[in-house]
């Protein structure tokens, strides 16, 4: 099978590279790119570590062709840093409120907790765990990951507050 | 965790998709949010030359609702159907049902089309759509054409939509107001099928009672629907646990599985009444 050009945006800059129709995104961004945020934990669209954020939705790379999301805005851990590269909101909420322990399931978790507060700002503990219920730590470290994304809500909403 | 090699189609509307389907027989499927063809592909249990990508047709999406009648185009996500206010209101047992499937993050990419057009006895959606008495459109090169969700299911992973169709909208009747509804579903895990789930309607000279997963089809029962409609609880269980036919399997065997066969039922049942105005 030939090699497809793919392009797409990564992060807010335009990557690109080659791949077979049946490589996956995940395959693609850490193999081709070298972007090694997103983990391979079960890679069968169970444990949610390959997070990564598509067109606006949390998706499990290791279930899309990279060939899919060919033209896509895509967004991994990497990219929810601030601006001057100091660790973003979430990513200081998790460091803060001990929510990794082997740090394994952490790019997926904060990307998959970054598009839920984006789609509800205010979630209680309950909308939480609903929320990252496609996401496994298998340290089952999970009172922590939910304080620090209710943690990193809080800051957010006070930020917004403040801007305002 | 790597498929077979295949060719990748992107078409921008449904003629060139069926042209692909046409040109390369079996050799061809297409793909709408690929969270269940995709893990078979890996596993290496569908093989594939031609992969059509249906993620361009605009054709396929879109929510719209009119006087008495839901239309959903194919290619809505779950997440898009759970997230639509106005399909909330008027069939609500959409997202409740909706909310049960998988996991967030498959539900961003899961489509209504493809979880009803699969054929697979553990999706949620078939039963759904049964119970609502949806109506499956296909198109094809011969046209246009209409199957009724409850005439659409043969076996497991069969069903009448021809090899070279593709599913492209679902018409569903809105059931009156104060139709008491209810999903309710038994599963072992989060992103897990169900060991049973069961949706029911109940309303002013309309009841609806189908199954999932308790069989090679979903089960829609008109006679648990009738007994249901006259008041009659243990009729419409009873009517129910006859036309299943679960197979013993990692979720337990055939008298567990009846049994919480009829448990859901009577929950689903129970929470239909009590939102029945």
């Amino acid at each position: 099978m030939s090699k497809m050009h793919i392009k797409f945006t990564l992060n807010g800059q335009e990557v690109e590279g080659l791949a077979e129709p049946r490589m996956l995104l995940i395959h693609f961004l850490r193999e081709t790119l070298k972007v090694t945020g997103p983990h391979i934990g079960c890679e069968t669209s169970h444990c949610g570590a390959c997070t990564v954020d598509v067109d606006g939705k949390s998706v499990k790379s290791c279930t899309l062709f990279a060939c899919q999301a060919d033209g896509a805005e895509i967004t991994t851990v990497e990219g929810l840093v601030n601006s001057d590269g100091t660790l973003g909101v979430l990513q200081e909420m998790f460091r803060e409120h001990h929510g990794l322990q082997c740090g394994f399931c952490t790019p997926g978790m904060i990307t998959r907790a970054h598009r839920l507060l984006q789609e509800n700002p205010t979630p209680t503990e309950e909308e939480v765990r609903f929320g990252i219920s496609g996401n496994l730590c298998r340290c089952t470290g999970y009172q922590n990951i939910v304080k620090a994304i209710l943690a990193a809500a809080g800051q957010l909403n006070s930020h917004k507050e403040a801007a305002e | 965790m790597i498929p077979a090699g295949f060719e990748y189609h992107r078409p921008a509307d449904l003629a060139s998709a069926v042209g692909i389907l046409r040109a390369h027989g079996d050799e061809a499927r297409v793909v709408a949010g690929g969270h269940s063809l995709i893990p078979m592909m890996k596993l290496r249990m569908a093989e594939l030359g031609h992969l059509i990508d249906l993620q361009a047709i605009g054709e396929l999406k879109g929510i719209e609702i009119d006087e008495g009648r839901v239309t959903l185009g194919a290619m809505t996500t779950q997440h898009e159907l759970i997230a639509h206010e106005g399909l909330a209101r008027a069939i609500p047992l959409l997202r409740e049902a909706a909310l049960q499937i998988a996991d967030p993050q498959v539900r961003y990419m899961g489509t209504v089309g493809g979880n009803v057009a699969n054929g697979d006895p553990g999706n949620d959606m078939p039963g759904l759509m049964q119970c609502l008495d949806a109506r499956f459109e296909l198109y094809g090169a011969e046209g246009t054409r209409q199957v009724a969700a409850r005439e659409f299911y043969e076996a497991a992973y069969f069903t009448a939509r021809a090899d070279d169709e593709i599913l492209t909208r679902i018409l569903l009747p809105i059931p009156p107001a104060g139709t008491g509804y209810a999903y309710a579903k038994q599963k072992r895990k989060i992103g897990d099928y169900a060991t049973a789930a069961a949706a029911v309607l109940i309303g002013e000279g309309l009841s609806s009672v189908a199954m999932t997963n308790l069989s090679d089809t979903p089960v829609w029962s008109e006679e648990a629907g009738t007994a249901l409609a006259g008041g009659d609880i243990e009729g419409c269980v009873e009517a129910m646990l006859a036309a299943i036919d679960p197979q013993e399997d990692m979720r337990g065997p055939i008298a567990f599985k009846r049994h919480v066969a009829a448990v859901i039922l009577r929950r689903a049942i129970d929470s239909a009444l009590s939102r029945r105005a």
